[in-house]
């Protein structure tokens, strides 16, 4: 019964409010056919103008210009691409470079102190057998000085002693005594002065 | 403004009656909304196409991310044939969505809640996708109407079902965005004449109603324009792409 009520009084109120409705504006306006021709021509009129500017001018410009983007992204990122195998390439070949220059440094490096070690120990042997040599002559004038110093000083002994006897005696003695007394003497005691 | 909540979608001449023979062309409010629409469309992918950068500025972002949703959603639904009608259905879906954003403004006119508008766009894209259909198949387009693999006895009542089904498409897709604009915003005023009548103390209701319904109403105005394009996408996508 309640329910009844209920659903009548919406049914009702529904009646009601189309009622209202009727009063004022008579239903729904768009059921109203007074404006439909001007609605259809200016729908026609505006969509129509709006599709021609639309498929014509603009979005044929869209389409461009996501291509272009499109394209000049791809565009870049190849050279992008390209630059970076190309840095790599000259990077490997830089450590090359520097590969071989290293080596090529140490081999100059190795030449120039083996070459260096050569001249040295050229110039030593050179400098050693000049050495010798000098030694070797050195010896030798001490050698023949020495060979000779008892000659002379035989010579010094027999004048001296030649004179001296002259001062003492006041008379001239036969050189050749003085010269074998002396030269007996010296024979004596030469081992005694020289060393030989 | 009454407060009839269908009185805002009266349509009223501004300016002289213009009469072209017996037929009346008056510009009305609803011409100037079709005109509002299509012009705001109009400079908004205009001003998003002139230049063109690499990183796309605010408004050349939105014409563009618009390009590509419709032609992805061209593409998805009707294949690649259906590329030539990219502009159509580009224009549908923006002058759809433009007239609904538009009647979410206050106090301004939807022209999409007319039944007569929605009907001619719909009519138009029935008879369109028709021909085409006719135009690729022939009279190969008949078999649209006849499923395969239905048994024969079936077949009969099966094909009238599939020809009422179709003859009511211009019907069913113009009565759909009609009808939901017209509801939603018949129901937006009748919330905000229960807020009025209610006033300060019980107001508050109805009026966060209404707030809670223009956050729904806007979605459904993108929503309706979007189930729009893409009924028309599929509705395409058989005249092209023949499955029977």
């Amino acid at each position: 019964m309640v329910k009844k009520i209920y659903f009548n009084s919406i049914f009702f109120s529904f009646f009601f409010i189309k009622e209202a409705f009727a009063a004022e504006s008579g239903g729904m306006p768009q059921l109203n056919p007074e404006f439909w021709v001007s609605q259809i021509f200016w729908l026609i009129l505006t969509f129509g103008i709006m599709y021609l500017v639309l498929s014509k001018l603009i979005l044929p410009k869209i389409s461009n210009n996501l291509e272009t983007r499109k394209s000049q992204i791809l565009e870049n990122i190849e050279a992008a691409e390209k630059q970076r195998e190309d840095s790599e390439a000259k990077l490997k070949e830089y450590d090359e470079i520097i590969y071989k220059s290293k080596l090529e440094a140490n081999s100059i490096f190795n030449q120039a102190r083996e070459k260096a070690i050569k001249d040295i120990s050229a110039k030593r042997a050179v400098l050693d057998q000049q050495i010798d040599n000098e030694i070797a002559e050195a010896e030798k004038e001490i050698d023949l000085l020495r060979k000779k110093a008892p000659e002379k000083i035989n010579k010094i002994a027999i004048e001296t002693s030649s004179e001296l006897l002259q001062k003492l005696i006041g008379a001239e003695i036969n050189n050749s005594s003085i010269t074998a007394i002396v030269d007996d003497l010296s024979k004596r005691n030469g081992d005694k002065y020289y060393g030989n | 403004m009454a407060a009839n909540p269908m009185s805002q979608f009266d349509v009223y001449r501004i300016g002289p009656e213009i009469k072209v023979g017996a037929l009346d062309i008056s510009f009305t409010n609803a011409s100037l909304f079709m005109i509002l629409s299509t012009v705001s469309i109009l400079i908004i992918f205009n001003l998003g196409s002139n230049k063109n950068s690499i990183l796309p500025n605010k408004i050349q972002l939105l014409a563009e991310l618009s390009y590509t949703f419709v032609s992805k959603m061209i593409s998805d639904t009707a294949g690649s044939k259906a590329k030539p009608y990219f502009a159509f259905i580009f224009s549908l879906f923006m002058f759809v969505l433009f007239c609904n954003m538009f009647g979410m403004i206050p106090y301004t006119f939807t022209v999409t809640s007319h039944i007569i508008v929605t009907f001619v766009l719909a009519a138009f894209i029935f008879i369109g996708v028709t021909v085409i259909g006719f135009i690729k198949h022939g009279f190969g387009y008949l078999k649209l109407f006849v499923p395969s693999g239905v048994p024969a006895v079936l077949l009969p009542l099966i094909v009238v079902i599939e020809i009422i089904s179709y003859l009511s498409r211009p019907i069913s897709l113009s009565v759909r965005l009609f009808a939901n604009m017209m509801a939603g915003h018949t129901m937006m005023k009748v919330f905000g004449g229960f807020v009025i009548s209610l006033g300060v103390v019980g107001g508050w209701l109805p009026l966060s109603f209404s707030v809670a319904l223009t956050g729904l109403e806007i979605l459904v105005a993108f929503l309706q324009a979007y189930v729009f394009a893409i009924l028309t996408c599929i509705y395409l996508n058989d005249a092209l792409n023949l499955h029977h």
